[in-house]
Parts: C-alpha cells; structure tokens; sequence
C-alpha cells in the first residue's frame, strides 16, 4: 500500500511537471470546448424572427407559458398595421433582415411572407408559426388534443451545440489522457530504465499498474470536473439531466479502455517520438470518426461504420446519453461492460508486447 | 546459514550471435569484497544482472543468500542494494524525491533517506531534478538509492565511474564502512587501485569467461608481476576491445 501510494505520487509529480503532457491532456480539449462553445453559441438555436405587422389573434393571445417555451425558437417584434409599416416589413424580409412577416387577413386567415432566398430560414419560419396556428385552432375547438405535436421546430429537435459538445469532447479528452498517459510513461520509463530498477525493488507489478491507473483515473476526474463546470457556465449554458454522475463511472471504464490502447502502443513503441505519433493516428482520426467533435447523423454511410468499430463512439454516445439526454444506467451499463472488455483484452495482448527493457 | 552469500553455477547467456556469458561460476563469502573485472563487453554487467535477478541466464544458476534470483523473489529483494550500470530515475522528480520514493519502496523512513543523501554529498542538490544533476552526482544519487534500506547484499556497477577523486575517496569510505559491518560487497571497476585497495578478492573476466580468481597480492605473486594492472594486461591481452 506504502508502495502504491509513494509510486502515484512520483507519477502524478512527473506528469504534473511535463507542461507539454499537462497543456494536450488537459488545456487542449478545454481550449476546444471553448472555441467551439463560442463559436455555435449565437447560432446555436436558430431563432426565427418574426416580424408582426398589426394585432394578429393567434399570437396576441398565445399564453404565457408558450410564448416562454417558444422563446428560444421564435422572436416576434410587433409593429403598427399599417400600410407603411408593413411595407417596411415586407421590405425587411426581402432583405433577410427579419425571416417572415405575419398579418391578420380577415376570417381568422393569417398570412405569413418569407423570403424564397434562404430556403432553410423560411422553412424554419413556417413551421414554428405553423404550429402555433394548429396548436391555437385545436386549443379553439375546446377539446383536449386528439394529437399532440410539441410546438417546436424541428432543428429545435437535434441536441443543442453544447450538449453534444461536452459530452464529445470530454471523451475525447478522456481518450487522449488514457491513450498518451500510458504510452509515453511506459516507454519513458523504460527508456530512463526505471522499470528494470522497480523490477529490483520489492514491488509488485500490480502496484506500478495500480499506481498509474491511479493516477490516470484522478486525471479523467479531473478533466469531467473542469469540462463539465466550464460548460454549464452561462456563457455556454450546458443543461445538465439528472443523471450526469453516470459520467462519472463511465469516464472510469473510458479511462480503464483507452489506457488499455495506450498499454499496447507502449508495450510495442520503442521511442517516446514513436509512441507519441501512433497515438495520435488512433487518437485523431478516431476523435473525428467518432462523432466526438460533431454529430454524424449527416456523415457518409462509410463514416458510420467504421465509427460502430470505434470504442470511442459508444463512450462519446453514452457520455452524450447520461448528460444532456437524461437517460440513466440502460444507457451506460452496456457501454460500460463493453469498455471494460475491450479494455481487458488489449491488455492481454499488450502483456504479450511487454517488454522491461529495450534490450 | 553457510559462509556463502552468493553462488553461481555455470551461468550462460545469449545475445543473438553474442555469447556475453559463456559458463560463469563463484562464490562469494559473507562479509566479503568481492571484485570483478575485465575489458569492456567481457560480460561484467551481463552476468551482474543475471546473479541479482534482473535477467533470467539461459543456463544455470544463481543463489543470494540461500536462496535462487530467478524467478523473481521480492523477499530476497528487500535484502540486496543494486546500482546499475546505467542510472534509473523516475523522470522529473528531484534528487530528494527520487530517493523518498525508492526509501518508501523498501519501507524506510524518510529521515533515513535524507541521511543518505547527506552521506553522498548531495544534501545541496536536494532539489535538483534528476536530469539536471551532473554525471557523477547522479552515480551518487543512483548509489545513495542503492543502500537507502541498508541491505545485507549490496551489488555496485562501476560505482565509481565518473566520480571526482574526492568523490571516489568518500565512496571507498562508505563502502569500506558498510563492508565492515558485515555486508558483502560486488563490484565492478575499471579502476585497478580501486580494485587493489577494496577488494579482498576480485576475479578476473573476459569473453563472458572468468579467467582468474583470488586476492589481488595472490594474482600479482601468482604471475610475477608488479601491480594489479599488470595482472589484468597479462590475462586480457592488450588488443581493443569491440
Ligand atoms: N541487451 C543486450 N543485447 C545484445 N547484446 C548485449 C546486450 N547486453 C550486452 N550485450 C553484449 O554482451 C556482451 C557483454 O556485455 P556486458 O554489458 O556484460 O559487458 P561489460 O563487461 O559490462 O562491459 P563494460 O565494461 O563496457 O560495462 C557485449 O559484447 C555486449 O555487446
Ligand atoms: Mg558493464
């Protein structure tokens, strides 16, 4: 135990004073977050803007609490009824500076003009007013609703960019602390022949892997923590289910598993330069593959499938699923069974690879 | 218990077309300086690994204390001290640190380890990192690791290679110290008035064979010569060695 304890510590220093391995394990996957956090944070849910060019009935008299949930997806701004006003309005959707117009026609018509030019605004446009004239005619007939369509648009239904991005990224970032923590200190410490002294010391060999499992593991805690409570600042405004501890072991078995890969480059890589470059062609490509850095609901059917090959994908996915999904362990407990394996076996081949010394 | 610390029986070892250890066999006393020597690639550091367990012989046999270095036996672990020829630090870690965390390995108190640094010289460089101490205060570190749980058996690699002579002077002290209190000795050494002054007795190596063994004043008798050096040109032959 006296030996596991002094072996992290010596570890956890040796890492902590290696900048380079502290900025790409920990402030690189955090520089990420924050750039791409910034940059889909004002596109992040298209709002449509409306403009209203005198009394209109149905949104005059939406309720409260709707025109609350609609917020994020509908912006209307009111104007007077009349004709100067709304032929600026018209010449304002013209221009794209507002997505539609809408005007009361008589018997409860109401017209809405979009702009033919941004086919996706103007289609955004029509379905959120849309379902707010249909969800008004059914309120109108006063009885309860036959069918219920939630009156949001349908990019409202695609995860916002935060959501997907913590839960992508912090994999990512777990993978990378996983894959170069133990690649590079294995061949390291074989290169500075600090293995072949430990093997001449009285510990055991499940001390020195205990240890940097250890280690590892407060690392991936560490980088959950930063990640998580940068993202839910304001600014990024990361909503997170109830469920969200279930990143916790979840990011343990991402750990146990990238660790795994990082064992095998180490055990088979005899420079750190070499270990260090076949990371990062599993490492990289896969972020990507994964679907780590951006959905891949519009990727090439190529694209998904060999990202089902990919552990990362299903921690990525699950990582997804428990943060911002709300899902509980239905959605890990597989994930976390098939990390565990995965990790299992390539640390059996990487026993095979393992080699004490250079010699 | 027997006299003997150490036996070795017929040790081989292989390199690809190398034959580093070719049949090696002594036996090493309680309480004895024991010295070997021989040119560079004589096989030295090869068979040195193999006695302490660190390599498994491709034939043959070494006994510490009774008993056998391979497989691997943490219990004998704790009795013998190893410096190898090459230094082994955990990266980044400060001389302090590095021998702190080699005294907790052992279960050795850390006033203890701070004494040992003391006794090498290197209390001012306590702080430095491991790959900013120069040559020789690394030897001393990697030696100061080496005796830091006060071990029955202690194995040196050419301890004093790169050693300024106060340097050199102190180790002899200390080794002499540790070896007069009963622990048994082997080291390696270039060094022929090392070997002459702190060896009770060295053996002679060469092409992964021992060639000669005894007392340094038998082995100049036995051949006639003047010094230890002698002995060792007359055995080894003046050629390079690859
Ligand atoms: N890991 C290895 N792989 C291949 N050959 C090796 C290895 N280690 C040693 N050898 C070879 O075995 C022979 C003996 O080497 P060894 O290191 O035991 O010599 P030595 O007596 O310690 O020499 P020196 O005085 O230079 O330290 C040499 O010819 C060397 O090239
Ligand atoms: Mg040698």
């Amino acid at each position: 135990m006296k030996s596991f304890i002094s072996l992290s510590k010596a570890m956890a220093l040796g890492l902590l004073r290696d900048r380079a391995a502290v900025f790409f394990m920990l402030v690189f996957p955090l520089m990420f977050l924050a750039m791409f956090g910034a940059l889909f944070s004002n596109d992040s849910t298209p709002q449509s803007k409306v403009i209203q060019v005198g009394d209109v009935k149905v949104l005059d008299a939406m309720p409260d609490q709707q025109r609350a949930a609609l917020r994020d997806v509908l912006k209307i701004e009111k104007t007077d009824g009349s004709p100067a006003a709304r032929k600026e309005a018209l010449e304002k959707v013209r221009k794209g500076d507002m997505d539609a117009a809408v005007f009361q026609q008589d018997k409860g018509g109401i017209e809405l003009r979009y702009s033919a030019a941004d086919s996706v605004r103007s289609g955004s446009v029509r379905g959120v007013v849309d379902s707010v004239v249909q969800q008004a005619n059914q309120q109108a007939t006063g009885q309860p609703p036959a069918y219920r369509l939630a009156p949001r648009q349908v990019e409202d239904e695609s995860v916002k960019p935060i959501q997907f991005l913590t839960p992508g990224l912090l994999s990512w970032a777990v993978a990378m602390g996983g894959v170069f923590g133990s690649a590079l200190n294995l061949v390291s410490w074989r290169k500075k022949r600090i293995l072949r002294r430990l093997w001449l010391a009285p510990v055991s060999a499940g001390s020195v892997v205990g240890a940097r499992v250890g280690v590892n593991l407060v690392l991936a805690f560490a980088q959950t923590a930063v990640f998580i409570g940068l993202a839910t600042l304001p600014v990024y405004g990361l909503q997170l289910s109830g469920y969200w501890w279930l990143c916790l072991p979840l990011v343990a078995c991402g750990t146990l598993a990238f660790m795994s890969i990082g064992l095998l480059i180490g055990s088979w890589a005899k420079t750190e330069e070499a270990a260090n470059g076949l990371a990062q062609i599993i490492i990289l490509p896969m972020a990507f593959l994964s679907g780590s850095f951006f959905p891949l609901d519009v990727a090439p059917d190529w694209v998904r499938s060999v990202s089902e090959f990919l552990p990362l994908t299903y921690l990525a996915e699950a990582m997804q699923s428990v943060l911002s999904r709300g899902e509980s362990w239905g959605a890990v407990l597989p994930v976390m069974g098939g990390l565990l394996a995965f990790a299992a076996v390539l640390t059996l081949i990487a026993s095979r690879l393992f080699r004490w010394d250079d010699a | 218990m027997t006299d003997t610390a150490i036996t070795v029986e017929g040790l081989r070892k292989r390199y690809g077309d190398t034959q580093a250890v070719d049949g090696v066999s002594f036996e090493v006393k309680h309480g004895e300086f024991y010295g070997i020597l021989g040119p560079n690639g004589a096989g030295k550091t090869t068979t040195l690994e193999i006695i302490e367990g660190l390599r498994e012989p491709d034939e043959g046999t070494a006994r510490l204390l009774g008993e056998a270095s391979w497989p691997r036996n943490p219990a004998l672990l704790h009795r013998i001290g190893v410096q190898l020829q090459a230094s082994a630090f955990f990266e980044r870690l400060s001389a302090r640190e590095q021998i702190h965390t080699f005294a907790s390995l052992y279960g050795v108190p850390g006033d203890r380890a701070d004494a040992m640094l003391e006794t090498v010289g290197l209390n001012d460089k306590s702080g430095t990192r491991e790959n900013k101490l120069s040559g020789g205060q690394a030897q001393r570190l990697s030696i100061a690791c080496a005796l830091v749980h006060d071990p029955e058996l202690v194995f040196l690699d050419e301890p004093t290679t790169g050693l300024d002579p106060q340097a050199r002077r102190n180790l002899w002290d200390l080794l002499r110290t540790i070896n007069s209190e009963g622990r048994t000795v082997v080291l390696t050494t270039h060094y022929m008035d090392e070997a002459e002054i702190l060896c009770d007795r060295v053996a002679v190596m060469d092409n992964g064979r021992i060639l000669r063994v005894g007392t340094p004043a038998q082995l100049i008798e036995e051949l006639g010569v003047r010094s230890l050096e002698d002995v060792f040109l007359q055995l080894t032959g003046r050629e390079y060695r690859e």
